[in-house]
């Protein structure tokens, strides 16, 4: 993502201080993570320090501060999965991966992140893969979906 | 679109939409909400197109993308109208045989149709399933005939009739007094009088004034605001309209969790078209009132949920939440009065507006009034967003409209309220959704019920809700950040086969600390799930402890006979 970009962004939300979390968003959306360029352009044009920056960019949860993988994959862990053993699916995908939660692999094939009710409980346990929902998987069943990702 | 000057403009519109709107026109209106479109609702919608063109049939049917119905567990859901016929499960092969023996042949197709698990018998339309049979859809029912994206669809189904009413016979006084003798309470859980709120605010110094409808839903394992938001916007719109209106607030703020991107398209649409149509903006309707709404997504915190961290957040800060020694309808938002209120508060003002207040108090129980939408989730035979009416019990919910535990299983509890909430044992299921007897009984009404079987374990549970709870604490207070990890270290002894006599006294001790000195109610109701379990499922906390033993078989290293 460019200056040009970024700038385009910030203009559409005023320039104002107050929009700091909504144009970051908007950057994430887009880039898929937030490179220290962007941050420092941000920074620059909104007039807010980047300490403040950085607490915002760290302490939610949207926000990602490395490069994501090729393939992003997310598993649910809401608490209807989770009753329904989300656990043993998150374990399948740690397993191929190699990878926790939040992390990304060394080559950048994956990322892998838990996330809340995706409100396909009747689905569940599922994951997600580069936006597909895998539902009503069994641990095999994910290890299986997780193979055709390589 | 031309803007409308006057309710009698919108009353004309709505009579040409639906002089335009022909009944007996067959409709296929397809759910397509964010859990429908997990299941496959979009290529659907589209084999629906294709297959009507190509039959030549394209000018004889409408599609019609929906939000959520409800029946998540029959996703994607159809419904044929003029006659309601309803499909479930349908998949795009599904779709010629629909369309050439119901939409041509007013015929149905027995295959597709849903079967009552109890009868074994097919069931042709929605009213006749006891999921809905058994629901009370105030605020839902007009979902499967909304478009989201459409505001006429929403003016066909008397959308914007009580803004009509307000802004003819009613003042800014008559509407916060309805809105108080309603008995309208907090549908976050808080159980706070609305009335009560807007009247604080009204009465509150102060040019500019700020009406907040909180969508965040930070709830792990929650969806229904969203669904709720994403199916039909523009009730919402409207109620936070007429809150506005009767609070002199010219500035409101939609504050949206982001994980449901359509929710968010779908505000961001209904926003943009009333704001076209005169429904938003400068002289609303010709009245001389102006009011804006705005939306705000959240970053994604939890925390962000309670009220200060979220108008912090708002302002473009971290969630903190602060001490509230102000009441928000003096300073909230930029110090500024300010109401907030949670999406299904305002879902149901246009509802009281227009059935009147007689009316709407006459659902209900004597301190709770209205109606309740839950979703409900976890091992249960029909997931999906159920609303009853207050007085209705958790066993009438789980078992007669959620068709009981699912695969035959045999029913452990129900999670009510979420990480700040409790477990409710099977000898309790009489409770009724009421706030005042749910909060006596250490719950809270939040978004979910999430059912449990005996394949899932307490104490695994606990640590689960805690775990998110400590990751999703802001860190300000020190008990959330050494007394959840003091808590953690305990549970995870237990849950491991390592735990101690004594353990569950300690658990006990710690809760204490953890409610008494934090600073907000994610510290202070922390405890709550903990407490709750240790009051009804205590036994199986000494399993885990005397027996290293794991009765459900899902903590590592116990399994359901001893230590692995
Ligand atoms: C940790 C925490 C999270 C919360 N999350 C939400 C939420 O997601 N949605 C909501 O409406 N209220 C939430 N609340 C309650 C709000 O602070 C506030 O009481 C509510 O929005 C008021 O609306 P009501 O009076 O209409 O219920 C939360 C409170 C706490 C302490
Ligand atoms: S909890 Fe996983 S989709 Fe709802």
């Amino acid at each position: 993502m460019d200056i040009k970009g970024i700038d385009k962004i910030i203009e559409k939300h005023g320039g104002v201080a107050g929009l700091l979390i909504q144009v970051l968003l908007e950057i994430q959306g887009e880039n898929h993570w937030l490179p220290k360029e962007a941050l420092e352009r941000v920074s620059e044009r909104l007039r807010v320090p980047m300490s403040r920056i950085q607490h915002i960019a760290t302490f939610y949860k949207a926000f990602s501060l490395v490069p994501k993988g090729r393939h992003e994959v997310h598993v649910c862990t809401g608490t209807s999965c989770h009753v329904r053993g989300a656990s043993r699916i998150l374990d399948a995908v740690k397993d191929h991966t190699g990878i926790e939660p939040g992390e990304t692999d060394v080559d950048s094939k994956f990322s892998v992140e838990t996330v809340n009710c995706l409100g396909c409980c009747a689905l569940g346990p599922l994951l997600v893969v580069n936006g597909k929902t895998h539902g009503r998987l069994s641990p095999a069943e994910a290890s299986e979906v997780m193979k055709k990702y390589g | 679109m031309a803007r409308l000057n006057s309710p009698e403009d919108l009353e004309k519109l709505r009579q040409e939409v639906l002089s335009r709107n022909d009944p007996k026109r067959p409709c296929i209106s397809i759910c397509a909400g964010t859990g429908c479109i997990a299941c496959g609702a979009a290529g659907v919608v589209s084999a629906f197109e294709e297959d009507l063109r190509r039959q030549g049939l394209g000018d004889k049917a409408d599609v019609k993308r929906t939000g959520c119905h409800g029946f998540c567990e029959q996703g994607p859901a159809v419904v044929v109208h003029p006659d309601g016929v309803f499909y479930a499960r349908v998949k795009p092969e599904d779709v010629p045989e629909i369309v050439s023996r119901t939409i041509k042949e007013k015929k149905v197709v027995e295959r597709l149709l849903y079967v009552d698990p109890a009868t074994g018998q097919r069931v042709v339309h929605e009213s006749e399933i006891q999921f809905f049979e058994k629901q009370k859809r105030l605020v839902l029912g007009s979902n499967s005939r909304i478009d989201p994206g459409s505001i006429e669809d929403y003016l066909a189904v008397g959308g914007y009739s009580a803004l009509v009413k307000v802004l003819r016979t009613m003042s800014p006084e008559k509407v916060i007094s309805d809105i108080k003798e309603s008995g309208l309470r907090g549908r976050s859980g808080s159980g706070f009088p609305a009335g009560r709120k807007w009247e604080a605010c009204r009465n509150a110094e102060g040019e500019t004034k700020y009406v907040i409808c909180n969508c965040h839903e930070g709830d792990p394992g929650a969806f229904v605001d969203r669904m709720m938001m994403e199916a039909n916007p523009h009730l919402v719109l409207e109620g936070m309209i007429i809150g506005a209106y009767s609070m002199a607030a010219h500035d409101g703020y939609i504050f949206v969790g982001g994980e449901f991107p359509l929710t968010v398209e779908n505000v961001g649409i209904a926003i943009r078209q009333a704001e076209e149509h005169g429904l938003l903006g400068q002289n609303i309707l010709g009245s001389g009132f102006d009011f804006t709404v705005r939306l705000s997504i959240d970053g994604g915190s939890y925390v962000c949920g309670e009220s200060t961290a979220l108008m912090a957040s708002m302002d473009g800060r971290v969630g903190e939440p602060i001490r509230k020694y102000d009441h928000a309808t003096e300073r909230g938002l930029r110090a500024r009065p300010t109401v907030l209120n949670n999406l299904q508060t305002w879902a149901n003002v246009p509802l009281i507006i227009n059935q009147g207040v007689e009316r709407y108090r006459s659902i209900g129980t004597s301190g709770s009034k209205g109606t309740k939408v839950f979703s409900l989730t976890g091992a249960v035979v029909n997931t999906g967003m159920v609303e009853v009416p207050m007085g209705a019990t958790l066993k009438e919910i789980v078992f007669d409209i959620g068709g009981g535990v699912r695969g035959g299983g045999k029913f452990k509890a129900l999670q009510v309220g979420g990480p700040l909430g409790g477990f409710v044992p099977e000898n309790q299921l009489n409770l009724k959704v009421d706030f005042d007897e749910l909060g006596k009984a250490g719950l809270s009404m939040g978004p979910s019920l999430v059912v449990m079987d005996e394949n899932a374990c307490i104490v695994d549970t606990v640590k689960y809700f805690v775990t998110f709870l400590s990751d999703e604490s802001c860190g300000k207070c020190t008990p959330c950040r050494e007394v959840f990890r003091q808590i953690l270290k305990v549970l995870n002894r237990i849950s491991g086969g390592r735990g101690r006599e004594g353990d569950i006294e300690l658990l006990k001790e710690l809760s204490d600390v953890q409610r008494d000195a934090t600073l907000c109610a994610l510290g202070q109701g922390a405890p709550s799930p903990i407490d709750s379990a240790l009051a009804h499922f205590r036994d199986e906390f000494e399993a885990h402890i005397g027996e290293k033993r794991c009765p459900a078989g899902v903590c590592r290293g116990l399994s359901a006979a001893g230590p692995r």
